[in-house]
C-alpha cells in the first residue's frame, strides 16, 4: 500500500463501492449528530484524506485496548479505514521487533514530522523510569520524543486518559495520563475500559475529517461522551418509576428494572456504550444485568465500590453516630452539672427582701 | 483533588465528621435542655400532666383557626415547604439508600418526576416566606442573622440537590459532592441553631400541655 495514496483511492482499491462509502459516511454523520448535509462533506474530506500515518504507543497497558479494537467482530468499513491507516508503529501488532521495529518509528517519525497521528494506551509511570521501558526507552522519554513531531494525540483508553488502573490507590508507579506530561499538543482523551471500537474509529474519522473534534473538558469528543450513560440508558423509566433491583437475583432484576441501587454509576459517567452499544450493537453491561462501573470516567477504580450505589457514604457512619453520641452525652453531662452548681448557687446566695427591706428603700 | 477524590470525600471523612457533631450536637443540647430539671409542683393536680401534654402535642400539630385567620400565607407556605422538604428528603430512592446505610431501614421511593416538581414547588414556598418575611415590617425588625441564615441552610440542599438532578454546569461528580456537603452543612450547624426545634418541638409542646393539664385545663 502506497503512502501517496488518498483514502478514497484505497479503499476503492479494496473493493469498497461509492454507495457502501456513502453509506459508511451518512452512518458516522448520524452517530456524530450531524446533519445530513454533512454527509457530503464527510465524503469528500474522506475521500482525499492522505493516508496519515499512526505511530501506536503501548506504556502501562494490558493490551485490552487494542484487543477491543482488533476484535471488532465482521470486517466492516471502519476496520477497512483502519486498515488504510499507515500504522508505522504498534509493538503489538507488527511483525518487527527489536531494532527493526525501532527503526520503523524512527523512520515514520522522520518521513512524517509534525503530520503523524499519535495514538497511546496505557498509563506513564513516573516514579522510577526502569517501571516501564520499550527497548530500554522509559515510557516518560519515549512520549516526550515523539510527541514533539505528532500533529495531535489520541489517548486510547481510560489509563491513557486519566491514569486508569495503574494510577490507582496506592499508585505504586506514579502513573500519569498522556494529558498531565503533554500541554502543548491537542490531547484527545477516547476513554473506556476499554473504550468502544466503533467510538475509536469514529473518533479517527471526525479527526481525518473535521479536524480536532469538540472535546469536553475532560478532552473527550463530545460527539461520543457528551450525554450520561443515565440519560441515554434504556432502563431510565424504571429509575424516574422508583423501580429498582434490590439484588442480582430478585424479581426487580428479572424484571429489568433500575440497578442503581446495585451501584450503577450511569448517572456520572459519560460514554456512548447505551447507544452504540457493544458487539456490533448486540448489548452493554446494563443490558446484559450489570450496573456501570463508570469506566470512562477518572478514578473509576477508587470511585467507591462498584457495587455501592452512588449516593450513599463510604465511611462507617453508626461508629460515627456512637462516638457522636458518646461526645455529646459527655459534654451534655457535664453541662447539666455545671448549670445545676449555678443553680444552687444562685439559691445558696440568695437574699430574701422583706416589707421592711423595701420599706427602708422607699424611705431613701 | 480530582472530582471523583471530592466526590469520595464528600461521601466518606465529611460525611463521617458531620454525623459526629451532628449527633454530638443534638445529644447536647438535648441533655442540657433536660438535665435542668424543674422544682417539685406542690399544688394539688387537678388532671393528668401526661394526657395534658399527649394531647397538647396533637392539637398544636394541627391549624388552629385563629392563627389562620391571622396569618394565613405564613401557614399555607409553612406546611408546603415543611412536608416538602420531608418528601423530597425521604422518598427520593437516592435518599433512602442512604437512611438504610445508617439505621438499616427502606420504603419505596416516590417516581423522581414527583419529587423533582416537590423540590421546586418547596424552593418557590421557602422564597416566599423569605420575601414574606422581608417585606412585613414586624417580621423584618424581629428577624436576625441566625434566622436568614436557617433559611439559606435550608434551601442550600434543595437547590444543589435540583442542580445535581438535572446535572447542570459541573461534571456530575462534583455536582453530587456540592450537594452532600451543603448537607453536611446543615447537619454541623443544625443543633446550634434554631433548627433544633425539629427536636425539641415536641417536647416543649408537651411541656406546655403538660403544665395545663396538671392544672386540669386545656392548654
Amino acid at each position: 500500500m502506497k503512502n501517496d495514496q488518498t483514502l478514497g483511492e484505497i479503499l476503492r482499491d479494496q473493493g469498497i463501492s461509492r454507495r457502501g462509502f456513502l453509506k459508511f459516511c451518512a452512518a458516522t454523520a448520524s452517530l456524530l449528530a450531524l446533519p445530513p448535509g454533512s454527509v457530503t462533506a464527510i465524503a469528500a474530506a474522506l475521500e482525499s484524506a492522505r493516508r496519515p500515518s499512526v505511530i501506536w504507543l503501548s506504556f502501562q497497558e494490558c493490551t485490552g485496548c487494542t484487543e477491543s479494537l482488533t476484535r471488532s467482530d465482521a470486517a466492516s468499513i471502519e476496520d477497512l479505514i483502519f486498515n488504510t491507516i499507515s500504522l508505522d508503529y504498534h509493538h503489538t501488532l507488527q511483525a518487527a521487533s527489536g531494532t527493526g521495529a525501532e527503526d520503523a518509528r524512527q523512520s515514520a517519525m522522520k518521513e512524517n514530522w509534525g503530520k503523524y497521528l499519535l495514538v497511546v494506551d496505557g498509563s506513564i509511570p513516573t516514579g522510577n523510569p526502569g517501571f516501564s521501558t520499550i527497548a530500554g526507552i522509559s515510557n516518560v522519554d519515549m512520549l516526550m520524543e515523539v510527541a514533539a513531531g505528532a500533529a495531535a494525540i489520541v489517548a486510547v483508553g481510560s489509563c491513557a486518559s486519566f491514569g486508569g488502573i495503574p494510577h490507582a490507590s496506592p499508585n505504586p508507579t506514579g502513573a500519569v495520563s498522556v494529558a498531565d506530561l503533554i500541554s502543548d499538543k491537542p490531547v484527545i482523551n477516547v476513554p473506556g475500559c476499554p473504550p468502544i471500537p466503533v467510538v475509536i474509529a469514529g473518533v479517527l474519522t471526525q479527526f481525518l475529517t473535521f479536524g480536532i473534534p469538540e472535546l469536553d473538558e475532560l478532552h473527550r469528543p463530545m460527539a461520543f461522551y457528551g450525554k450520561s450513560i443515565h440519560d441515554r440508558c434504556y432502563r431510565r423509566p424504571f429509575y424516574d418509576k422508583g423501580l429498582f433491583a434490590e439484588t442480582f437475583d430478585d424479581e426487580g432484576a428479572r424484571k429489568g428494572w433500575c440497578l442503581y441501587k446495585l451501584g450503577c454509576k450511569g448517572p456520572t459517567t459519560y460514554n456512548a456504550c447505551a447507544t452504540t452499544k457493544w458487539n456490533e450493537g448486540t448489548s452493554f453491561p446494563i443490558q446484559s444485568g450489570h450496573p456501570c462501573l463508570g469506566c470512562s470516567q477518572p478514578d473509576f477504580w477508587d470511585a467507591g465500590g462498584f457495587y455501592q450505589a452512588l449516593s450513599i457514604p463510604t465511611g462507617d457512619i453508626s461508629r460515627a453516630a456512637v462516638y457522636g453520641a458518646g461526645a455529646g452525652i459527655a459534654a451534655g453531662a457535664l453541662m447539666g452539672a455545671l448549670n445545676r452548681g449555678r443553680k444552687s448557687h444562685a439559691v445558696r446566695v440568695h437574699k430574701k427582701v422583706t416589707i421592711d427591706d423595701l420599706e427602708k428603700e422607699h424611705e431613701k | 483533588m480530582t472530582e471523583t477524590e471530592f466526590l469520595l470525600w464528600a461521601r466518606g471523612p465529611a460525611f463521617q465528621g458531620a454525623t459526629v457533631i451532628f449527633v454530638l450536637g443534638v445529644t447536647f443540647r438535648l441533655l442540657e435542655i433536660l438535665l435542668l430539671g424543674r422544682k417539685p409542683n406542690l399544688a394539688e393536680p387537678r388532671g393528668s400532666a401526661m394526657l395534658g401534654g399527649l394531647r397538647t402535642i396533637v392539637t398544636r400539630s394541627f391549624p388552629d383557626a385563629g392563627t389562620h385567620k391571622r396569618s394565613a400565607f405564613t401557614h399555607y407556605m409553612g406546611y408546603i415547604f415543611h412536608i416538602g422538604f420531608f418528601i423530597t428528603l425521604l422518598l427520593y430512592a437516592p435518599h433512602i439508600l442512604v437512611i438504610e446505610k445508617a439505621f438499616g431501614v427502606s420504603w419505596p421511593a416516590l417516581p423522581t418526576t414527583v419529587v423533582d416538581a416537590t423540590a421546586v414547588i418547596t424552593m418557590i414556598a421557602l422564597i416566599a416566606v423569605l420575601l414574606h418575611r422581608l417585606k412585613d415590617p414586624v417580621l423584618r425588625f424581629l428577624s436576625n442573622f441566625q434566622d436568614y441564615f436557617a433559611w439559606f441552610l435550608t434551601i442550600l440542599p434543595l437547590l444543589t440537590g435540583y442542580i445535581a438532578f438535572h446535572r447542570v454546569g459541573l461534571p456530575p461528580p462534583a455536582l453530587i459532592a456540592i450537594h452532600i456537603l451543603s448537607v453536611e452543612l446543615l447537619m454541623v450547624v443544625f443543633p446550634f441553631t434554631k433548627l433544633m426545634h425539629a427536636f425539641t418541638l415536641f417536647m416543649a409542646r408537651w411541656y406546655n400541655g403538660a403544665i395545663a393539664g396538671y392544672k386540669g385545663v386545656n392548654s
